[in-house]
């Protein structure tokens, strides 16, 4: 039968206001995840994630096109077309996805889309070291 | 070694989102023990909404007067394209019908697309999430679990800007959200409930509001100067502008235009005034002022045009609810004497994610 890993405990990762209401999530490396895993490594993922979350939020040319156009449309071209900030949610969630198979579920930990969560926190779970009890 | 041990986490047990389109999803997810048919996550939503079309529509438990509003716009547009449009086709131009009719079709997607979509509602926090808030060290360096307090002050571009704790989502609320009680929803960018539009209006369908509103305003002031011009015609024509008035049926739309035209206009001029110096209706009435959380003035992140291009719900109403024995059985390593049972299924049902990617959320097994 499958053996499922306890949980041990939940780390949250709050937003990060110092430069406005964008979506950026805090660096600063937590205690709770000190013997799991680099803190380097960590860091480069939340700064990822920020960066694709800016990216998302970038009021381009194109984004100026998208709106203009929905506008006069009824806002009915999203039935057929997806926004620019639809699409890098996508790919952030690949992203996260990509990063829990190669690197956060072989440490035991998993990382959570922050958009389930409201993107109010980037929630990582701590599953228990069966390593150590063996 | 260490890799082995981790292998025996079952992949289909970690919620990871997975693009694949919801149905399927759901048939995956149906264990085979599971007799029940898997149900949609809407059907658990702890708000106090309703959900029409298996989860692709959402409106407020009372609908307010919206029925009035759809009636009113109905009828006032019936009579003009019956009874007006005809005459002045005759006798001005035949555009004023394709006008009237452009209009009258972006005011009633609009109008619906208000009513319909997800206002920007915020999930609630989990029951994990709620612990981790309310647990706070004391001196002696022993977890207690209080009340959080009921302020947080964070620094927001270096303005101080206080975070209002809220008791029902169990959330601290991220700047500029505000709880609807008639809704029972924290919802972002709060400006308003709207009862002619029966929904809240948030971030999220506030471009809807804001076209619904310019486009009828454009759309009532258009059928009053042609109806008032069609009676001045035909008053000119014929014996008299009382006459006139007596004797076409096109005197309702005057009159009902007549007396809304100028607070929808008032509304619109108010709401371009809002948009114009980045505020809510909420914030324009209350004391705590947002203003420059961004930078100055000049910053584009300040420009209200942001909420035009913003199009996606945080809140998956048709993704699928992890089956009831779910993998992730969280273990009773942290307690949660606050929530009471009842919302803590409340809470586990609203684990919510993109539109249209479904995600088991690890969860309680109680959920059912």
């Amino acid at each position: 039968m499958r053996q499922q890993a306890a949980i041990t405990a939940k780390v949250f990762i709050q937003r990060d206001y110092s430069s406005g209401t964008m979506c950026q999530f805090q660096t600063k490396f937590p205690s709770e995840l000190e013997n799991r895993i680099d803190k380097q490594q960590f860091e480069e993922t939340v700064r990822a994630l920020n960066n694709m979350y800016a990216e998302a939020e970038k009021l381009g040319s194109q984004s100026y096109i998208e709106g203009c156009l929905a506008c006069l449309t009824a806002y009915t071209v999203f039935l057929c077309m997806e926004t620019h900030y639809e699409k890098v949610l996508k790919k952030i969630a690949k992203y996260i996805q990509e990063q829990n198979d190669k690197i956060y579920a072989p440490r035991g930990l998993l990382l959570t889309d922050p958009i389930e969560r409201g993107l109010r926190v980037v929630e990582i779970t701590i599953f228990e070291d069966r390593s150590l009890t063996r | 070694m260490k890799n082995c041990e981790y292998q025996q986490i079952d992949p289909q047990a970690l919620p990871t989102p997975t693009p694949t389109p919801p149905p399927h999803h759901g048939n995956d997810m149906e264990k085979k023990k599971e007799p029940r048919r898997p149900r949609r996550k809407w059907e658990v939503f702890p708000g106090k909404n309703r959900f029409y079309c298996d989860g692709r529509i959402i409106v407020a438990r009372q609908s307010g007067v919206l029925p009035l509003t759809l009636g009113l716009i109905l009828v006032t547009s019936g009579l003009f394209f019956i009874f007006d449009c005809p005459f002045l086709v005759k006798h001005l131009t035949s555009f004023i019908p394709v006008i009237g009719g452009v209009l009258f079709v972006f005011v009633l997607i609009t109008l619906l697309q208000t009513s319909f979509t997800d206002p920007g509602i915020l999930p609630r926090a989990t029951p994990d999430e709620a612990a981790d808030i309310e647990k706070q060290i004391d001196n002696t360096g022993n977890t207690s679990y209080r009340p959080p307090p009921r302020t947080k002050e964070v620094l927001i571009n270096q303005q101080v800007v206080k975070l209002k704790y809220c008791f029902t989502c169990k959330m601290f609320r991220p700047p500029r959200t505000s709880h609807c009680s008639l809704c029972d929803n924290c919802v972002e960018r709060f400006d308003h409930h709207c009862p002619w539009v029966g929904n809240c209006v948030g971030k999220r369908n506030y471009r809807f509001f804001y076209t619904f509103i310019v486009s009828l305003s454009f759309l009532t002031a258009f059928i009053f100067g042609c109806v008032t011009t069609h009676l001045a015609l035909r008053a000119q024509g014929g014996k008299g502008l009382v006459f006139a008035l007596q004797e076409s049926p096109g005197r309702y739309p005057l009159v009902i235009c007549f007396f809304s035209v100028w607070s929808i206009l008032g509304l619109s001029g108010f709401h371009t005034y809002l948009v114009a110096s980045n505020l809510t209706t909420n914030e324009d009435v209350s004391t705590q002022s947002y203003i420059g959380i961004n930078g100055g003035t000049s910053s584009p992140h300040n420009l209200n045009i942001r909420i035009f291009l913003c199009h996606f719900s945080m809140i998956d109403r048709r993704g699928f609810l992890p089956a009831d024995e779910s993998a992730q059985t969280g273990s009773a390593d942290i307690e949660l004497p606050t929530l009471a049972a009842k919302s803590e299924i409340n809470v586990v049902g609203a684990a919510f994610a993109l539109q249209k990617s479904p995600s088991p959320v690890p969860a309680p097994s109680d959920c059912h």
